[in-house]
C-alpha cells in the first residue's frame, strides 16, 4: 500500500469528524505557533544585539595598560604608563591575526565654538585606523585625515554627530574651527549617526583627532590623571600659549635625572605614551590566535621574563557579546520550553483522540482485517493519520506563529527574524509527536483480532 | 474439482480453566463452482467455522486444505493476505464504512492488494463490479443514502473486487425484507451460476439454505447431515455419532 493512498485514507478518514479534527490539533497549532513566535523574536533580539556590537567594533581586541599597586593600593587601570605607539606598529607587524592598530590617547574637556561650549563624552586621539576598526569608516561630510597629520601632529579633528548638533545647529562644520582646551583645530569631517552602544553611552558625542594632536597639544597626561579640578588648576597657572607642540603641563614620566646619574646609567628616553591600542582581527575566530600573538609581541618588547605577569592586559568583546546572547537565549529557552509543555500536552490531546477513534472504529478495523489487511497495514494507517494531524497542526502553527510574530513586530516595532530552522524544527517536532502519540493508538489497533472487531458493538 | 477441504477440524475456545469445545471434529469438501449453506441454530458452532473456512481463525486441531494446501497453521499475516486474494466475505450487517461514497467503498480492499493497481484501475475496475451489480447510478452515494439492499449489493462488490475463489456469506439476507432477500439470493445464484464462484451461505433459515444445491446442516460442533436441494437427508457417515 503506498503511502500516497495511506495518505489519502487518513484525510478521508479526518474529513469525516472535522470539528474534532480542529479541537484535537488545537493542541499542536498552540504550540508549534509558540514555538515559532519565539524563535523569531528571540533570534530578532539576538540580531539586534549582534548588531549593536557591531556598531561598538566587532572583532575589537583592546590592550590596556597594567595597574599599578604599591602597598596593596591599587592605582586603577592605565596608573602604569607601558604602552607606547611602537607597541602599536610591532604588533600591527608581527601578529598577522592583527588586522588593524591603533593608539589611543583620551581627554575629556571642554570644547568651545563661538559662543557654545560642549563637554563631548569622547576625545579621542588615533590614527585613521581607529575608524576602520569601529567599522566607521563611512563619513557624513568630509573626509578622514591622514596619517601624515597624525606624524605632524596637525590639528584636524572629526565630530560625531551629536557634537555638530550642539556647537554649530544645523551649519555644516567643515572648515570651522573649534577650540579644545584653547587648542584650535579645523573640523574636516563629521561621521555618520552610529546611536547609543550597548551601555547606552552615545557614540556620536566624540571628537577624533590625530593621536599626537591630542597627546601633544592638548591632553599632555595619561588616562591615570583624570582629576579635572587638578588639571583645571594646573591649566589655570600655566600661561597656555595656543599651539605648542610640547605644552608644559605635560607629564614628565620619569624623574628628572641628575646629569651624573644619566651619565652613569644611560638609558633611551621613553618618548611617549598611549592610553590603550585598539586593535581588530578580520574575523571573530582569529580573536584568540590575536590575543596570544599579542601577548607574545608585548612581553617581548616590555622585556618581562617568563615568571613575571604582563604589564598590560587584553580584553575583547567576546566576554561582552556572550553575556549578552546568554541572557537573550536564556529568556528564549525558556519560553521554548513553556512552549514545548504545551507541544507535549498537545501530543496527550493527540493520543487520547486517537484512542477514542480507534475503539470508535473498531467495526472499521475488522472488516480491514477480513478484507486482507495485516496487522502492519493498520498499525499505518493510524498512525499516518495522528501525523497528517499533527502535520496540519504544525503548518496551521507555523502560520500563526509567523503572523504573530509579525504582528508584534508591527504594533510594537520589536525585531523580529524568520528562522528557516526553527520551521524545519516545527515540521519535525510535529511528525514526531504524530509519531510518538500515534503510535501506542495504532499499535492498538493492529492488535485487535478480526472477529472480536468485526463483532464489537 | 476438489476447492477446500476440512479434515478433522476441531476447535476448543480456553476461557480461563475452562475449556469450551466448539467445534468437535468437522469434515467436508466443497467443490469448485458449488453454491453451498451451512446451516445450523444459534450457538451450533456454525459462526466459528465460518470463521476457520473464511481465514480469520485458525482450528485448534485438524486440517484445511485449500486448494490442496494446508492452510490451517499459516500466521496471521498469511491468513491476511489469503483473505485478501482468495476469499470475500460477505456480513449480515453489512460493515460498509459509513460517510465513505460507494465506489470508495469497493475499491478498498484494493489497496491492500498485492497487485498494486494505480488509483486510475483500482477506479476502473470498481465502477465494472458496481456496474454489475446494478448499482452504476449510485456510485458515489454513502451507505446512508442507500437502501439496504443496495447496501448489501455493494458490499457483495467489494467482496469481489479482488477476484476471489470464495464467496462467504454470513447471513447476508438477515437485515433484509423477504423481497429484497429473493434478490440478494437470486444475484448468488446468478453469480454461481454464470461465473462459477463458488459461494457458501451460512444461515439458520431453512428457507434461505434451500437456495443453495447443497446444504450442510451443523449442530452441536458436528455435521448432522447433508441435503442436495429437493432429497431427503442423508446421514453424514464421519458426522454422526
Amino acid at each position: 500500500m503506498r503511502i500516497y493512498r495511506t495518505m489519502s485514507i487518513a484525510l478521508r478518514a479526518l474529513r469525516r469528524n472535522p470539528m474534532r479534527a480542529t479541537l484535537t490539533t488545537l493542541g499542536i497549532i498552540i504550540g508549534i505557533a509558540a514555538v515559532i513566535a519565539m524563535m523569531e523574536i528571540g533570534n530578532g533580539a539576538s540580531a539586534a544585539i549582534q548588531k549593536s556590537i557591531v556598531s561598538m567594533g566587532s572583532n575589537m581586541v583592546m590592550i590596556q595598560p597594567g595597574t599599578a599597586a604599591s602597598g596593596g593600593v591599587s592605582f586603577g587601570a592605565g596608573s602604569v604608563m607601558t604602552l607606547t605607539p611602537q607597541d602599536c606598529e610591532d604588533i600591527l607587524q608581527q601578529c598577522h591575526a592583527v588586522q588593524y592598530a591603533a593608539p589611543i590617547v583620551q581627554a575629556r574637556t571642554q570644547v568651545i565654538y563661538g559662543n557654545k561650549n560642549w563637554v563631548p563624552f569622547y576625545i579621542v586621539g588615533s590614527t585613521p585606523a581607529y575608524l576602520n576598526i569601529r567599522n566607521w569608516t563611512e563619513l557624513a561630510e568630509g573626509d578622514v585625515f591622514t596619517d601624515k597629520d597624525v606624524r605632524n601632529a596637525n590639528k584636524v579633528c572629526l565630530v560625531g554627530n551629536t557634537l555638530a548638533r550642539e556647537l554649530f545647529e544645523g551649519v555644516s562644520p567643515i572648515g570651522k574651527e573649534i577650540r579644545i582646551k584653547n587648542v584650535s583645530f579645523k573640523v574636516i569631517g563629521v561621521l555618520t549617526v552610529k546611536g547609543a552602544n550597548m551601555m547606552g553611552m552615545d557614540q556620536d558625542d566624540i571628537v577624533i583627532a590625530p593621536w599626537t594632536s591630542i597627546k601633544y597639544r592638548v591632553s599632555g597626561t595619561s588616562l591615570g590623571n583624570v582629576n579635572q579640578s587638578s588639571a583645571a588648576s594646573t591649566s589655570s597657572t600655566t600661561v597656555n600659549s595656543l599651539s605648542n607642540l610640547y605644552p608644559s603641563s605635560s607629564l614628565s614620566l620619569y624623574p628628572t635625572q641628575s646629569t651624573t646619574q644619566a651619565a652613569d646609567t644611560p638609558q633611551p628616553i621613553r618618548f611617549a605614551n598611549v592610553d590603550s591600542i585598539l586593535t581588530s582581527t578580520a574575523a571573530t575566530e582569529n580573536i584568540p590566535l590575536a590575543i596570544k600573538q599579542v601577548t607574545a609581541v608585548l612581553r617581548e618588547r616590555h622585556h618581562i621574563h617568563p615568571e613575571e605577569p604582563d604589564d598590560f592586559s587584553i580584553r575583547d568583546m567576546t566576554e561582552m557579546v556572550k553575556t549578552f546572547t546568554t541572557a537573550t537565549s536564556l529568556m528564549t529557552n525558556l519560553l521554548l520550553c513553556v512552549a514545548l509543555i504545551s507541544l507535549v500536552v498537545g501530543g496527550v490531546g493527540i493520543m487520547n483522540i486517537m484512542l477514542v477513534s480507534v475503539t470508535e472504529r473498531t467495526r472499521e478495523i475488522g472488516l480491514r482485517m477480513s478484507v486482507g489487511a495485516r496487522g502492519r497495514d493498520i498499525l499505518r494507517q493510524f498512525l499516518v493519520e495522528a501525523i497528517v494531524l499533527c502535520l496540519i497542526g504544525g503548518a496551521l502553527g507555523i502560520l500563526l506563529g509567523h503572523g504573530g510574530a509579525l504582528l508584534v513586530k508591527y504594533f510594537k516595532h520589536w525585531p523580529v527574524e524568520t528562522s528557516l530552522t526553527a520551521i524545519i524544527a516545527a515540521v519535525l517536532v510535529s511528525v514526531s509527536i504524530g509519531l510518538i502519540f500515534g503510535f501506542y493508538p495504532a499499535w492498538k489497533a493492529s492488535r485487535l483480532d478480526p472477529i472480536e472487531a468485526l463483532r464489537y458493538e | 474439482m476438489q476447492l477446500l477441504e476440512l479434515k478433522d477440524i476441531y476447535k476448543t475456545y480456553f476461557l480461563g480453566d475452562i475449556d469450551v469445545p466448539v467445534l468437535k471434529g468437522v469434515s467436508f469438501t466443497i467443490e469448485k463452482g458449488e453454491l453451498v449453506a451451512l446451516m445450523g441454530a444459534s450457538g451450533s458452532g456454525k459462526s466459528t467455522l465460518m470463521n476457520i473456512l473464511g481465514c480469520l481463525d485458525h482450528p485448534t486441531s485438524g486440517q484445511y486444505l485449500l486448494d490442496g494446501h494446508d492452510i490451517s497453521h499459516l500466521s496471521a499475516d498469511g491468513r491476511a493476505l489469503l483473505r485478501n486474494s482468495r476469499i470475500g466475505f460477505v456480513f449480515q450487517n453489512f460493515n460498509l464504512l459509513p460517510r465513505t461514497s460507494a465506489l470508495d467503498n469497493v475499491m478498498m480492499p484494493l489497496s491492500y492488494s498485492t497487485e498494486h493497481l494505480s488509483d486510475h484501475q483500482a477506479r476502473q475496475r470498481s465502477e465494472e463490479m458496481l456496474n454489475r451489480l446494478g448499482l452504476a447510478d449510485r456510485m458515489n452515494h454513502e451507505p446512508s443514502q442507500l437502501s439496504g439492499g443496495q447496501q448489501q449489493r455493494v458490499a457483495i462488490a467489494r467482496s469481489l473486487i479482488n477476484n476471489p475463489s470464495i464467496l462467504l456469506a454470513d447471513e447476508p439476507t438477515g437485515n433484509l425484507d423477504s423481497h429484497t432477500s429473493e434478490e440478494i439470493l437470486h444475484l448468488f445464484q446468478q453469480l454461481n451460476k454464470e461465473q462459477g464462484l463458488t459461494i457458501i451461505l451460512v444461515t439458520h433459515d431453512a428457507a434461505i439454505a434451500h437456495h443453495a444445491k447443497r446444504i450442510i446442516r451443523i449442530s452441536d460442533g458436528l455435521i448432522e447431515g447433508e441435503i442436495k436441494t429437493d432429497e431427503k437427508i442423508i446421514p453424514d457417515a464421519g458426522g454422526v455419532k
